[in-house]
This record gives C-alpha cells, structure tokens and sequence, in this order.
C-alpha cells in the first residue's frame, strides 16, 4: 500500500515528466496525447466534485463539456471571421483570447448547471440520472439541429486562440498550459474538499439526514457542489475545442458524459487524483488498444466491467488505502 | 394546414408513443422489480432488429424474422442478467450505470466487428405494404397502423399478465419488498430471469419493427433508450401504466411538434427563420415537457413518492 | 413542572387505511424526560417523524418554542434547536468521531458555504466539538473512523453531535436499543445529566431504563395516546396494563 499523497505526487510528475521527454525527443504526437489526458482529467476532476465527493451521479456532464467547446467555438469563430456575435441591443464582438474565452466557458457552464441543478437536484437515485441524462441528450439535439454554427457537421476553428506572452501553436506550451490549469483546479479542489463545505459535503453523502439534523440543507450544497462542477468541466471543454480546433455535437452526447464518468471509475472515486489517473489509463487505452484493433471498445467495455465488478476503488483504490479526508 | 395531415401525423405520434412503450415496459418493469437500471437495454432493441434482418434475408418470411427477433433479444437477455447483471441488483446506482454502459460499448463494437458499419434492411412484407383507407378518406400506412395494433395488443397483454395472473401476482410482490418475495417461498432468482428476458422480448420486438422503417444499424438503439427513459420518468419508474401514459405524451409530443411548431412560427417570423427556429426547439420540446412534469411532480405522474 | 418547550397539538398522519397517528396531543416540559412507549407499530416511528419535520401531519400542529414548526424542515427545525438521535444511527460512518462531531459544531455556527479555510483546523469548531466527545467520553476515539465503532459507542457519538447543536429540546429514538446492560447503565446517567440542558422526549422500550428515568410517561396504542401520567400511574393504569404491558408479560 502506497501513501495516497506520494501516489498523487507521482500521477502529477509522470504528467509533467512524459511530454518533456516527448519535447526533448520531438515526439510532438505524444505531447499531444498527454496534453488530451491533461484536458480530460480535468472534465473529471469536475465531474468528481458531485460524483465522488457529493455522491450526485451525474450521467450528463457533457452538457457542460459540451457549452465549453461551443464557447470557445462561437467566440472564436465570429473573431475569425471579423463579424459580430449580436449588434443589439448591445454589440458583442468574438475573441480569440484563451482567458476570455475560458471565464466566458466557465460562466455559462456554471449558470447552466446551476439551472439543472435546480430542477433534477429535486430527485434522488435513480430519477436523478436519467433527468441529467435527459438534459444532455436535449443540448445534443440542439445543437445538431441550430445550423449557425455547423449543425451535425460540426465546426473547424483555423488557427489556435491565443494566450499573452506564448506560442499556443507549439504543442509543449500548450500542454503546459493545459497543464498549469489542472493543477490550479486540483489545488482548489483539495481546499474544498477540507473546507466546512467539504466536510458538509461528504457527510451529505453518506447520510443526508445526518446532515439535515444539524441544520444543514443537502439541497444548497449539492447545487453548489454541481455548479462548480459543471463550471470545471465546461474550461475542460473550452481546452478541448482549442486541441482539436474543432467543435461538434459529439461533445454533448451521452457517451461523452459515460466517458468522464469512466475516467473517475478507472482512477478511482472521490479521489483527488483519481480522474487525472483514469483518464491517463484511458488515453493509453485507446492510443495502445486504438492501435491493435479498430474494434478497442470492445477491450474498453470488458476492462471497465471487470473493474466495476471486482476493483471498486480503480487504481487509486486499490494501490492506496483511503487517506483520512481532512486533518 | 389540412385535417387530413393532422390526422396522419397523430397516428404517427400514436405509432412512435407505442414503440417507445415496448422499450419503456422492460425498463420499468425490470427497474421496478429488480432495481436495476439497464442502460443495455438498447442494446436487446439493436440485437433483435439484426436479429430480424439476418432471419429475414435467409428465409424470406417477416412472421419469423419478427419471431426471432424477441426469442433472440429473450435469450440474449437471460444469459446477460444471468451471468452479470444479477451481481448487479445489490450494487448502488453508479455501479449499474457503468457496468450497463460497458456492456454497450461491449455489444456495439461486437454488433459492428459481426456485421459491419454499413446499415442493414428489413423490407415491410407484402401483407402489410401499402396504404388503408380510414374512415373519412385518410390514406394511412398499413404497416404503421400494424404497429399501433402490435403495441396496444402488448400493453392489454401486460396489463392482464400482472393484475390477473400468478406470474403477475409475483412480479408485484417483487416490487413491493424483494423480501417479501422469498418468505412466499418463491425462487426469486428464476423470476428475476424471466422478468429480464421479458423485458429484453419486448425491447427486441421494438427494434425489429421499427426496423422494416428506418434502418438497422449499430447504435440505432441508444436514441431509442434515451428516449424510454424521459417516458418512464415522466410516468413514474416502475409503472407500467405510467409507461404507457409518458409513451403516448412523448410521442405525440415529439410528433406533432415538428409539424406544428414551424406552421406555428411561420404566423410571425419570415419562412427560414421559422423553420431553423421551429426545429431546434421541436427537438427540445419532449424534454421541456419532462422539465415540467418534475416540477410539478417529481417522481413521475404515477410514481411512488419516496418516503 | 416547568414550561412547555415542545407541544404537539392533535396530530393525524394517515398511510391509506393505516391511521398511524390518530389525534395524537402531547408536550414536553423544561427539565423533564418525558417517555414515549409502546408495542411495536403503534406508531412511534411516525410520530418522531413529524416532530422532527421528515413527515408533515396530515392535520393539527407542532408547536416548538411557542412557535408553529408544522410546516418547516428538518433543517430549519435543528437549527430552532431541536436536537435528535436515531433509532438506527445517522452518521457520516466514513469519516472520523471528530469529523461527525465538528459537522455538528459547524451546523450550529452556520457558515457552511466557505471554501478554502480548513475546518478542521478551526480551534472554535474543534473545542466545541472536544468538549462534547469529553462529556460522552468519546474523547479518547476522536479519530478512529465511525465505522469501527461499537454499537454502543455509535449511540454516544449520536448523543455528541446532538449536543453541539446546544439544543433546547431532545428528540431521542430509542438510544438504547441493541446495547449491553453496561452500556445502558452509562447512557441512563448521561441522559439523567442531558436533561438539565435540555428536556428529552424519549422514545425507547427498555421498560427498566423508562421507570429509572422519566419524569412523565405517555403509552401509545395504535396512534392513540391511552394514557399520560408518571411512572407509578403509568404502572398502575389497568388500560395500559391491558394494552401493553400485559403483552410484555406475556412474551
């Protein structure tokens, strides 16, 4: 058994240590794959503050994945081709700034989930993920069928929006990026999670009438827990859009939300570094198992299974026994 | 707007409201009885449907691709809830969620390596092709009128097997208290494999009926679950009537919104903009509706409030 | 006897053709234990329920501090002062003794919604939260995760974090089910110390620890109250003795 903080510290140098290697070697194809895992974990690293920590299964996070990539894709395609998003009744114009595009991301992504929250945070269990599921699949549609920005086809995005001072065109700076933004959120997320909101949090999810008894509404904080993860998710999604300059509804479909979702299985629950951990097992997944067959998810499917079954706890859990959560 | 079209498009919201039904059915019924929520359950619908093309181009007859359409979603079904799925019942939710959803991924990528990306085709038989004349001179598809008549024969067929049988009688008592059900001395675990590939009989015969319309593809079953489940929330999970009810609102709902809504705003606004406006939110319009259905009560129209 | 603290005013709760409280009326005096007992599925559970806001009667009322709370949360009911115990224990079972304890501190302070201060280095909320793990004596398991606990030991942390709540009333469920004589000994005398902070409604069917504690005794039948009274007239009422404490001789 590994402390988990040792592990943590290893998953967040192997992070930082492989694409420089990459860097040194010019393998820019695999600074690319992990700037991919980086972005990924960090739609994790959002979806984990309401799955793991608040016990919320959310099969929806798409939803916020998604409004992120079509931020950015908006923004910057109205600044691409020099028109304005409206002229009335006040002008907005694009930008192809990256800070401005990821506050706008988290913005929208946040006063949306805050909308969702309100009304599915009104059922449990069950009910709960069907209606995030059913909201995602309706921002799905929604974004096939609005022809402005692309409809089914999707929409390309030329060049790779900008940040002050850096060559967002060179792979290693924008992993680096990439990079910095995660760690920023995990630092404010393990602040969280040892705050009175933390605590109130968690206890909430192992007993919500514990909670309520001391005159703590479950309610608040799991709204709040889902709009600063649906905000998380949402900069993932900005991020996302700029690797692949490329937006599409895919971002919005369920298998999108069943993939985050997968991300913290892998990696472990309610683990600080558990999605960054899934989502660089998925990545090597996909690139190793992506490369023998053209038929991988089958591989996918059967590994995800077996770990549902048999490793509850994914590779954090199962290498490192739970750390006291506070203290 | 004739009221002739208006009629057609009513039946066709009848016709989709029925098939959603044969998916909801299963859903609740195995959520309600087992408490697991299968996400697989587009997968039976996608195998019966393959199912229904492969027999159907090997023999030529419709009444046995439709046959072994359930029989092979049935038995897909049983040997899945009994090798896997029945170590799920015990597990929480998120568990279920993602063992279901690697079964998809499982089913989908195996559908595609058997069968291959490109789309297969169910003819409509003979028997059943063409139009009937309904009364007042309405021209309507035989086949979609077939479906209507398919699904309503299920539904009765439902209704009877759960309030006047003894199989029934057991599936209630599963609902009410899993305990319960092994103090009368039943062996719950047969039951619960019946139940399963009852569900799964029901999701196959969907897909191949639905099938001989559209076409059958891989995937073509996850809009379809998605869909089953804004029924059974807006019905209340674990109610077959409530099943029925959220069937019938979805899929008049979803129907006659993409006919209305863009005659609707064509009153108002120039033609394109009403049509690009108009099916955008025609596409939203049954979530809209199961919004509105939790607000006012939420769990479902006819759901067990928790306790 | 002291002045009323907590007053439920003919209540009814009705579950299809089950009338789970039937006109039920009782109160709760400053310095009191007042027991709530009766044979099983006569409508304890319900009851508590109501008074604590998990259920909302049907009609009639429940006045707490001369104030109608029939229409509030649970949440909002606590934070009047309505401290509980379950009858199955409510506790963050993953977390530590001292985080259940610091939860209800934090409960009591409010402030809920801060996001980077580390709560469990804030020395108010601890020193709260100690001296009620001392006053249990829990303090010696601060941090051992609650889900090692014994049972008993569970029931103490329950009566802990109901207590830095500083409540003005105790709802308590049966607190001593499923413990050992040594255990109840323990827990008679802490509850016999609680009730001069605070009076107890007291539900439990330890007939022993009942006659050793309350000052008031009320018997509930089939939703109805049959009888209030002290213990020797509780003891002595043939109609409860009919009810409920002829069948207890009789299994």
């Amino acid at each position: 058994m590994i402390n988990e903080r040792v592990l943590n510290t290893l998953i967040a140098l192997l992070l930082l240590v492989v694409p420089l290697f990459a860097w040194q070697l010019d393998e820019p194809f695999i600074i690319t794959l992990a700037t991919k895992a980086a972005i990924l974990a960090l739609a994790g690293v959002g979806l984990n503050l309401a799955l793991g920590y608040g016990g919320l299964v959310s099969f929806g996070h798409a939803t916020f994945f998604g409004l992120g990539g079509y931020t950015m894709g908006i923004l910057a395609s109205h600044a691409q081709s020099f028109t304005p998003i409206m002229e009335s009744p006040f002008l907005i114009d694009g930008t192809k700034s990256m800070p401005i595009i990821w506050l706008v991301a988290i913005v929208i992504s946040a006063f949306v989930a805050f909308i969702i929250g309100l009304l599915s945070l009104r059922t449990t269990g069950v009910y709960f993920i069907m209606v995030t599921l059913a909201f995602g699949q309706m921002l799905y549609y929604f974004s096939i069928s609005w022809p402005a920005y692309g409809g089914e086809d999707g929409l390309s995005i030329y060049v790779r929006n900008e940040f002050p001072g850096l060559n967002t065109l060179d792979p290693i700076q924008f992993f680096g990026i990439c990079y910095v933004l995660l760690m920023v959120v995990i630092f404010f997320m393990s602040k969280l999670n040892s705050s009175s909101f933390g605590l109130a949090l968690n206890s909430a999810r192992q007993n919500s009438e514990r909670v309520q008894t001391v005159g703590i509404s479950p309610f608040r904080l799991q709204l709040v827990a889902f709009t600063i993860s649906g905000a998380v998710t949402g900069l993932a999604g900005a991020l996302f859009a700029d690797l692949n300059r490329f937006i599409s509804p895919t971002m919005f479909s369920w298998h999108t939300s069943g993939e985050i979702m997968v991300f913290i299985i892998l990696g472990g629950a309610a683990r600080l570094y558990g999605p960054v951990a899934g989502a660089a097992i998925f990545i090597l997944l996909e690139h190793v198992l992506g490369g023998l067959s053209e038929f991988w998810h089958i591989f996918l499917g059967a590994i995800l299974l077996l770990v549902v079954l048999f490793a509850k706890g994914g590779l954090i859990g199962s290498v490192s026994k739970k750390a006291a959560s506070h203290g | 707007m004739s009221t002739i079209l208006l009629i057609e498009q009513f039946l066709n919201g009848i016709q989709f409201g029925v098939m959603l039904f044969l998916m909801a059915a299963g859903l609740t019924l195995i959520f309600g009885v087992m408490g697991l929520i299968n996400l697989a359950h587009g997968s039976l619908y996608m195998i019966g449907a393959f199912a229904a093309a492969t027999v159907a181009s090997l023999t030529g007859s419709f009444l046995l691709a439709i046959i072994a359409s359930v029989v092979a979603a049935a038995v897909f079904g049983a040997i899945v809830e009994f090798s896997i799925l029945r170590r799920l019942y015990d597990r929480d939710h998120l568990d279920q969620v993602l063992a279901t959803f690697a079964l998809i991924l499982i089913f989908s990528e195996g559908t595609r390596w058997l069968f291959g990306s490109f789309p297969l085709y169910l003819d409509v038989p003979e028997a059943l092709s063409g139009t009937v004349v309904l009364l007042g001179d309405i021209q309507y598809s035989r086949y979609r009128l077939a479906i209507i008549f398919i699904g309503l024969l299920v539904a009765v067929g439902l209704y009877l097997l759960i309030s006047k049988t003894r199989v029934g009688m057991r599936i209630r008592a599963g609902e009410n208290d899993r305990e319960m059900i092994g103090a009368l001395g039943i062996d719950i675990s047969k039951l619960y494999t019946w139940v399963f590939a009852l569900g799964a009989g029901l999701a196959g015969l969907a897909g191949a009926l639905v099938g001989a319309i559209q076409s059958v593809q891989v995937g073509m079953g996850e809009p379809v679950l998605i869909l089953a489940f804004v029924v059974i929330v807006i019905g209340g999970i674990g109610s077959i009537k409530g099943a029925f009810i959220g069937s019938l609102l979805v899929g008049l709902t979803d129907t006659l919104g993409r006919v209305l809504l863009p005659i609707a705003f064509s009153t108002f606004m120039e033609s394109s903009a009403a049509t690009s406006v108009a099916s955008s939110l025609s596409s939203m319009l049954i979530y809209l509706l199961m919004a509105g259905v939790l607000l006012l009560k939420p769990s479902g129209l006819f759901g067990r409030a928790p306790s | 006897m002291g002045n009323v603290i907590l007053d439920v005013r003919n209540i009814h709760k009705q579950f299809g053709a089950l009338k789970a409280s039937d006109g039920i009326s009782l109160d709760l005096r400053q310095g009191e234990i007042h027991a709530l007992i009766g044979p099983n599925g006569a409508g304890k559970s319900t009851l508590i329920a109501q008074i604590a806001g998990r259920l909302k009667p049907d009609s009639g009322c429940v006045h707490f501090l001369d104030q109608d709370i029939s229409l509030k949360s649970t949440a909002q009911r606590a934070n009047l002062g309505l401290g509980r115990t379950f009858q199955v224990s409510a506790l963050a079972m993953e977390n530590t003794v001292l985080e259940n304890v610091v939860l209800g501190a934090l409960g009591k302070r409010g402030k809920v919604f801060s996001f980077f201060k580390s709560v469990m280095h804030d020395k108010n909320l601890l020193s709260q939260a100690r001296a009620t793990l001392e006053r249990v004596q829990l303090i010696d398991d601060s941090n051992r995760i609650t889900a090692e606990l014994s049972h008993g030991q569970r029931r103490q942390l329950e009566v802990a974090v109901a207590l830095t709540l500083a409540p003005k009333a105790f709802l308590m469920d049966e607190p001593m089910a499923g413990m050992g004589a040594e255990g109840s000994k323990k827990l008679t005398k802490l509850l016999r110390q609680l009730k001069q902070d605070a009076p107890i409604l007291l539900v439990e069917h330890d007939m022993d620890a009942v006659f050793a504690l309350a000052d008031r005794i009320s018997v509930l039948v089939y939703g109805k109250i049959i009888a209030t009274g002290s213990v020797d007239e509780i003891r002595s009422n043939p109609d409860v003795r009919k009810a409920y404490l002829g069948d207890e001789e009789a299994t």
